[in-house]
């Protein structure tokens, strides 16, 4: 005998699929009221050694440093000297500069693709102060800000971007996928995520060896549904790596908005409450308060008490590459109208607020980056480009598949090169 | 020297180099304090402390990604894959990423990770405890492969692949854990103890990567075969009454092709065996490859003996496994022309 009741449904309506709309329309007024801007130094900030959960409340904030009066305010200040913030700036706009330069040379033929961080630069810029020289990067695709912060030449990236004779990558890698092991970079991958949960796994490796350097890595939004990021938050949480987990939420993935990854109804910092991990939600374009929030992950990693889940909240104000024209997709002046603003003009102002800047000295670093980046670009040029040529040798095809060559790859190359 | 079955090498291959190289770790699911569902690594947590040797999380994805991140650090992971059925999750680790890492970034990191995983069925394990992979695997630049047949190899063959700076994807055929078996279910199963290559050294020693063993020299015909259907090809030999030269090719990339040829050139005749499915299995390749270098000494055309094109299926699992009769009929019939 069943004796348990049997409830049937009281809906009357059908069940409704829903899928989230796609709220900007190109033609129409950028719509921003998915979210709530919350004044800057609002955000308490809590010594590094809470237990996890206290951050939690953290996830649904927004740490802001800098106010609408350009003035640096609230706990989270870091009370930077005027010298490194300048040096932080500079490297923002060297950012830009180079990215502007790049995506021109894509423009005009002379390598295949190419991706600008314009908007987001302050996300790497500041994180790279923030962390140490040799703590270990685990990145995506848009965060050359911080070989550049780290001070690795942009002539070799330059190469790189052309596939040409000096390429340290030898032409194997698509532009921008860069790779240097002497400035702690690791090799960046096309295929999206992959990076996170590896950062996990080098932070492990450094703990295991008793070693004091950290690892940091990058996802973008858009790629938290892989499961490479339930990966890096698991792992991260269960061995208590030694990392700093970053999401840079800049709204789009290609054409898709971040709701589309589940941003909708949770931020990706809350992500974090369910692995018990620390989070911390910050306005990305906010130069102090990324570097602030990411010290604070960076300091409590370093003192062995595990990874701090970041969501950096920031806007992607230029394509998601050159293979993609966003006026298709959201409206031309949602980048110009983005309650965040720009991330290099809000350093700027503030620093010409503390009289350690001025708008003269802004306009003649811009004509002495872009004349620099112009001078590297020629001379990069000079070693070869992907389309007028100037690459690595046939043979060097082969190289590194393995350490060593085995017989069927050498039989190849001898094919390849025109031997029987 | 002592008598070992192959688990009991196995776990020697990794005692063996926990011990020489502070490098070498060891995670996967249940492998440290119980010492694993097949108990290969059974007694390492306890004897060289929970740091090298630890239980993961169900997540071969995030196992793989640790251990690349831990290969870029310098160390040397083994990590054991529960089943060889399991291994998809960790494919684009393995593939995009593990295998890769060497050549995007000329040469600047490595991912010297070992990949062990039982392979293979003959246990009822049913479709998901029971495939041979290997193919995959050996699809894939950048990876080797390696499938040893006996204790005294597996132990050598591990520590090789331990030692190896590439990545290795090291399958262990299940059925052979405990003893050879000769593809005949319903005959009392024998232990390693029984077997020659039960003979292991107790001390680090290693087989090479890329070199097949002849295990039965003979004139009539060459079989190639690999894992389980190394004694299954033997007792099909023995059945047939036929002069077989049984190779076991025992790393499958790099693969040893002076061996085959010269084997192949000096029968005339070429019998391909393994118990993974057939359509662009591994015996695909080895037949093309004795057709583009013994084309001219064949005397008949090549023939594959190979698990069907279905999955493995649990009842039927003995009409499905490439026994000692498919084995000698295909002997047969590359001596019939």
């Amino acid at each position: 005998m069943n004796d348990i009741p049997v409830t049937k449904s009281s809906a009357t309506e059908p069940l409704r699929l829903h899928i989230p709309p796609h709220r900007s329309i190109p033609g129409k007024r950028p719509d921003f009221s998915y979210f709530r801007l919350p004044p800057a130094g609002e955000t308490r900030r809590p010594v590094i050694d809470v237990p996890s959960v206290e951050t939690h409340p953290l996830a649904t904030a927004l740490i802001r440093v800098l106010d609408e009066a350009d003035e640096a305010v609230g706990d989270w200040d870091p009370h930077l000297d005027p010298e490194p913030l300048r040096g932080g700036l500079r490297a923002m706009m060297l950012t830009r500069a180079y990215d502007r330069r790049m995506y021109n040379a894509q423009r005009t033929g002379k390598t295949s693709f190419y991706m600008t961080s314009l908007g987001e630069e302050a996300v790497a810029v500041a994180q790279a102060m923030a962390l140490n020289s040799d703590d270990m990067l685990f990145t995506s695709y848009r965060q050359q800000g911080l070989l550049i912060a780290r001070g690795y030449p942009i002539l070799d990236m330059m190469c790189q971007i052309y596939s040409n004779s000096r390429d340290p990558l030898k032409g194997r890698q698509l532009p921008v996928m860069y790779s240097s092991r002497d400035y702690s970079f690791y090799s960046i991958s096309g295929n999206l995520g992959t990076q996170f949960p590896q950062s996990v796994g080098w932070a492990m490796a450094s703990a295991y060896s008793g070693d004091t350097r950290i690892a940091a890595g990058w996802i973008g939004e858009g790629a938290t549904a892989e499961p490479d990021f339930h990966h890096a938050l698991t792992f991260a949480a269960v061995y208590r790596a030694p990392v700093v987990l970053n999401v840079v939420n800049n709204q789009w993935a290609i054409s898709s908005h971040q709701e589309v990854a589940g941003g909708e109804e949770a931020t990706f910092a809350a992500r974090a409450i369910g692995f018990g991990l620390a989070c911390l939600r910050v306005d990305g374009n906010d130069f102090l308060a990324v570097y602030a929030a990411t010290k604070w992950a960076a300091e409590r990693a370093r003192a062995n008490h595990g990874a701090t889940l970041i969501e950096l909240f920031t806007y992607r104000a230029g394509s998601h590459s050159t293979s993609d024209d966003p006026t298709r997709y959201r409206p031309e002046d949602e980048p110009r109208t983005w309650p965040l603003g720009d991330p290099v003009d809000r350093l700027a102002r503030h620093l010409i607020h503390r009289g350690e800047w001025s708008d003269d000295r802004h306009k003649s670093q811009e004509q002495e980056l872009t004349e620099l980046v112009r001078a590297t670009d020629r001379e990069a040029q000079t070693y070869g480009t992907l389309g007028e040529g100037g690459h690595f040798g046939v043979e060097t095809m082969f190289e590194d598949v393995y350490k060593e060559m085995p017989w069927h790859l050498r039989r190849q190359l001898r094919q390849a090169l025109g031997d029987k | 020297m002592s008598t070992m079955s192959m688990v009991q090498a196995l776990n020697s291959a990794m005692d063996v180099m926990l011990a020489r190289d502070p490098k070498v770790l060891i995670f996967g699911e249940d492998v440290g304090f119980y010492g694993g569902v097949f108990r290969v690594t059974d007694g390492l947590q306890k004897k060289h402390g929970e740091r090298r040797v630890f239980d993961a999380p169900i997540a071969e994805g995030g196992m793989l990604a640790a251990a690349v991140g831990m290969g870029a650090y310098g160390l040397r992971p083994i990590v054991e894959i529960q089943f060889a059925d399991y291994i998809y999750p960790a494919t684009d680790q393995l593939i995009s990423e593990a295998a890769r890492i060497r050549y995007r970034s000329a040469g600047e990191f490595a991912a010297p990770i070992t990949v062990r995983a039982p392979c293979g069925g003959g246990i009822f394990g049913g479709q998901t405890h029971s495939q041979s992979v290997e193919a995959i695997f050996t699809h894939v630049c950048g990876l080797k492969t390696v499938m040893p047949s006996n204790p005294y190899d597996a132990k050598g063959l591990l520590i090789s692949a331990i030692e190896d700076d590439d990545p290795v994807v090291f399958f262990e055929p299940k059925r052979l854990y405990n003893g050879p078996f000769d593809g005949h279910p319903d005959r009392p199963a024998t232990p390693w103890s029984q077997h020659k290559a039960s003979e292991v050294p107790e001390g680090y020693y290693t087989v090479p990567l890329g070199q097949a063993a002849i295990v039965r020299p003979g004139n009539a015909v060459t079989v190639l075969a690999y894992g389980t259907m190394v004694h299954v090809s033997l007792a099909a030999a023995e059945e047939a009454q036929v002069d077989a030269e049984v190779i076991d090719l025992r790393t499958l990339l790099p693969l040893d092709i002076e061996a085959i040829v010269a084997s192949v050139k000096k029968t005339g005749r070429c019998v391909i065996a393994h118990e993974a499915t057939r359509t662009c299995g591994y015996g695909a390749e080895l037949s093309a490859l004795v057709q583009e270098e013994c084309f001219y000494h064949l005397e008949a055309p090549i023939v594959r003996v190979t698990g069907f094109d279905t999955p493995y299926p649990h009842a039927l699992e003995w009409a499905y496994f490439p026994g000692p009769k498919r084995v000698a009929d295909g002997i047969r019939q590359a001596l019939a022309d």
